[in-house]
């Protein structure tokens, strides 16, 4: 999406910031190539985080995901925009991720909370986009809305656009919990019997660390990684501990203010 | 490889949604632990058989209601084409969301239950599906094996709606026999139909040609944002909706009037020779004009029209209803203007596709409105052009998008109000502008007093520089220069002042009569 942007804007450079969530829960491997790609490519980063929930004790294993997620995602993100004053944000989501997004519109409207109503949204004719809001509303804007997993896979390709290595398959010590393989980061809790072993695998899709799961996989190259997505029979998000916590949660989430 | 976005209308129960659940399912577009979560749904609700619906109803109240409400877009892929589909409601109610569905596909899936034969619903499906202007139609005969592969019931439902296709001006369609539950004529061919000769529904999606004519169409450039990274660039970003642009072409600017050439195609992957529709491009002109969001960049030799009242088709989708004469903002490509709706001509019964008169229009009502505009639209009829051809209307109030809109054509004159054009000008001074070089100031009053009696706009300068020549072509003046010539200027030496006037009709400066009316109304 930055890609695109570039594009759209070249030969100036990107007119806006670039805004991240920081739970405090990501990879660090994430966080080093956040910092390194935004000042390559000179771009402004603003990181917000929910601290006051994080002093308070705010994580996944202690309140649950879906508290973990209101507090230290949407709270944040929610706070994010209003300091900023933005009414309008991009966001990378796809509608092939997950059923309710598949209903979601290229411009969402979101209210003065922050809140999306799935059954009252604007119709969407053409690309003609109403793009009106007012004080306090804003819009999240998803350019990549009819891109497939496979169409950002071969679009990092055909472009050439870094990555985190975190997308490569190599060996990584791994917790592996049931079918489960759990990045022992930051203050991951083992338990009784658990230690980390060596396993080749990668990530498909990069959450929080406690609850985003890698798979088991040979692709150390982009190539092998759409080889591999052609051949892959499970969607990407099933890895994603926060999707499968109640029926129907990302639509919950969403209503709530979540990315 | 190619892309086809294709849209699904069906009325309820005719097993839209499990015939995509089956395209989905057959070809491999969904995944295991989707296909789970469904089991998992299914056995709260039904009980029963996976219901492949439920692959594509993702909110809760779809779900829970057993009805599709919203569209919804699905992708999958084969090795031969990309396919998005916008899954659309077959209620009633939700016949705006029908109309969204269209106005981006390129194919239309119009599903008749084989039991019901064509119901009014399958008619209103087709009729909105052209009046968005779909190229292709498939007509689905679903639940085949309800009625024992009967090829009697085919053929009768075949006979009745190719009939009303032709009715509607829609293009033709092709028929297929399918039970979407059973998978029958979907991706493979079925031992089931011998009779039927035509391709399996997938095969047919794989092959159908996409029209590409958008770059055959006049080139339109909406222009989306002006970039100016430093004092050195200047560059116009958009996308170019229809047509082909070159390098070196010349152009004109609406609303401003104003030619002038393109002197670079900018990409983030270098400069471009050419750029064809649905390319996104920065474009940079050879003089400085003042343009911005909004603003239109076409080719001199094909206008689109330029006025501020039209009359357009609308699909009203909003439970506020369309009331004349209150002032909605019309988002048309980039560019948003206020203006009103001065009438409803017609409302049409989208089952009997009755005209009926109507003073307005309400949810989900169809009609044709006289739209009158504070600033001029630069457009083309929704027929010809969908991008140059449609807008939506906007509440000022609410900010909600109250209505879809397709221009079907202008109302009264072009708009040429307040804008002096070049061949205005022509034909008030009967001439066009040009410096004509003489070689003494005796010549060049005798030459200027000859055309002073002609009604020219005239003026003797001793020299010109860059300035005076860019003002005299502003004004449509003659500039007769003593001094230095300035480039491209008319030599005219020692001639007499009769021979003088010769050469400028010959090199096409004072025109005759004819002439004038021709130009003036070819702009």
């Amino acid at each position: 999406m930055v890609r695109l942007a570039q594009k759209a804007f070249f030969p100036g450079k990107l007119p806006f910031p670039l805004l991240h969530i920081d739970t405090t829960y990501k990879f660090h491997e994430m966080i080093e190539f956040r910092d390194q790609f935004c000042a390559s490519i000179g771009a402004k980063l603003i990181v917000k985080t929910n601290q006051q929930a994080i002093d308070d004790g705010a994580n996944p294993i202690r309140i649950g995901t879906q508290k973990c997620c209101g507090f230290l995602k949407t709270r944040a993100l929610l706070d994010g925009l209003a300091e900023g004053g933005y009414d309008a944000a991009f966001g990378g989501a796809r509608r092939d991720e997950e059923k309710s997004r598949a209903k979601e519109r290229v411009y969402s409207f979101r209210d003065e909370f922050g809140q999306w109503d799935p059954k009252n949204q604007r119709p969407e004719l053409w690309n003609v986009y109403n793009s009106r809001v007012d004080k306090g509303q804003h819009i999240r804007v998803f350019p990549l809305s009819n891109w497939t997993e496979l169409d950002v896979w071969q679009y990092i390709a055909r472009e050439n656009i870094p990555i985190v290595p975190m997308y490569y398959a190599k060996m990584r010590p791994m917790v592996v919990r049931g079918h489960s393989l759990i990045s022992p980061e930051q203050d991951f809790m083992l338990l009784p019997g658990e230690k980390p072993e060596m396993v080749m695998c990668r990530m498909r899709s990069l959450g929080c660390s406690p609850c985003t799961g890698a798979i088991r996989s040979e692709a150390d190259t982009i190539e092998k990684i759409i080889d591999e997505m052609k051949l892959v029979r499970r969607s990407e998000r099933e890895n994603r501990v926060i999707d499968h916590d109640q029926e129907g949660s990302m639509e919950i989430k969403k209503r709530e203010g979540y990315f | 490889m190619s892309l086809l976005r294709f849209s699904t209308a069906g009325s309820v129960d005719d097993g839209k949604s499990t015939l995509i659940g089956r395209l989905l399912y057959d070809s491999k577009g969904v995944y295991e632990d989707q296909l789970a979560s469904v089991v998992k749904a299914s056995a709260n609700s039904s009980g029963g058989l996976i219901d492949l619906a439920l692959l594509t109803d993702g909110l809760r109240a779809e779900r829970e209601q057993g009805i599709t409400i919203d569209v919804a877009y699905r992708y999958f892929s084969t090795p031969k084409r990309k396919f998005i589909i916008a899954d659309t409601p077959g209620h009633e109610q939700y016949t705006r969301n029908m109309a969204t569905g269209a106005s981006t596909s390129d194919l239309a899936i119009i599903l008749i239950d084989a039991r019901n034969g064509v119901l009014p619903q399958s008619r209103r499906h087709a009729f909105i599906a052209n009046l968005l202007g779909i190229q292709h139609f498939v007509v689905a005969i679903n639940k085949m094996d309800l009625v024992g592969f009967d090829k009697a019931v085919y053929d009768a439902i075949v006979t009745e709606f190719t009939g009303f296709l032709s009715h509607i001006g829609a293009p033709n369609a092709l028929f297929i026999p399918i039970s979407a539950r059973d998978g029958d004529n979907v991706v493979e061919k079925s031992a089931k139909t011998p009779w039927y000769v035509g391709p399996a529904l997938l095969d047919f999606l794989e092959t159908v040609p996409v029209i590409e004519g958008l770059a055959e169409l006049p080139a339109r450039f909406p222009v989306q944002y002006v970039l100016r990274p430093n004092l050195n660039f200047r560059g116009y970003a958009g996308q170019l909706a229809s047509g082909v642009f070159h390098q070196g072409q010349e152009v004109m600017a609406l609303p401003a009037r104003r030619r002038s050439r393109i002197t670079r195609i900018v990409t983030y992957d270098g400069d471009l020779k050419s750029a064809y529709a649905p390319q996104s491009v920065a474009l940079c002109l050879a003089d400085e004009i003042d343009i911005s969001r909004g603003d239109l960049l076409v080719p001199v030799t094909a206008l689109p029209h330029v006025g501020r009242r039209f009359r357009a088709h609308c699909v009203w989708m909003n439970a506020q209803p369309l009331e004349p004469g209150r002032s909605y903002f019309i988002k048309h490509t980039s560019h948003q203007v206020r203006g009103v709706i001065r009438s409803v001509n017609f409302r049409v019964d989208v089952n009997s596709l009755d005209r009926i008169g109507a003073s307005r229009l309400e949810l989900n009502e169809i009609g044709e409105i006289s739209v009158e505009t504070h600033h001029p639209l630069f457009f083309d009829p929704y027929a010809r052009n969908r991008v140059t051809g449609g807008f939506i209307v906007i509440d000022p109030v609410s900010n909600e998008t109250l209505a879809a809109g397709m221009i079907i054509d202008i109302e009264g004159k072009e708009e040429t109000r307040g804008l002096v054009l070049e061949s205005d000008r022509t034909a008030r001074f009967g001439h066009r502008s040009a410096v004509v070089s003489v070689e003494d100031h005796e010549s060049a009053v005798l030459l200027e007093r000859e055309l002073f009696d002609r009604g020219a706009a005239v003026a003797v300068v001793e020299s010109a520089d860059y300035d005076t020549v860019k003002l005299a072509k502003a004004a449509g003046l003659i500039v007769i220069v003593t001094g230095i010539a300035p480039p491209n200027s008319i030599d005219a030496g020692r001639l007499a002042p009769n021979e003088a006037l010769s050469l400028l009709e010959r090199r096409g400066v004072l025109v005759g009569r004819e002439e004038q009316l021709g130009a003036g109304e070819g702009i």
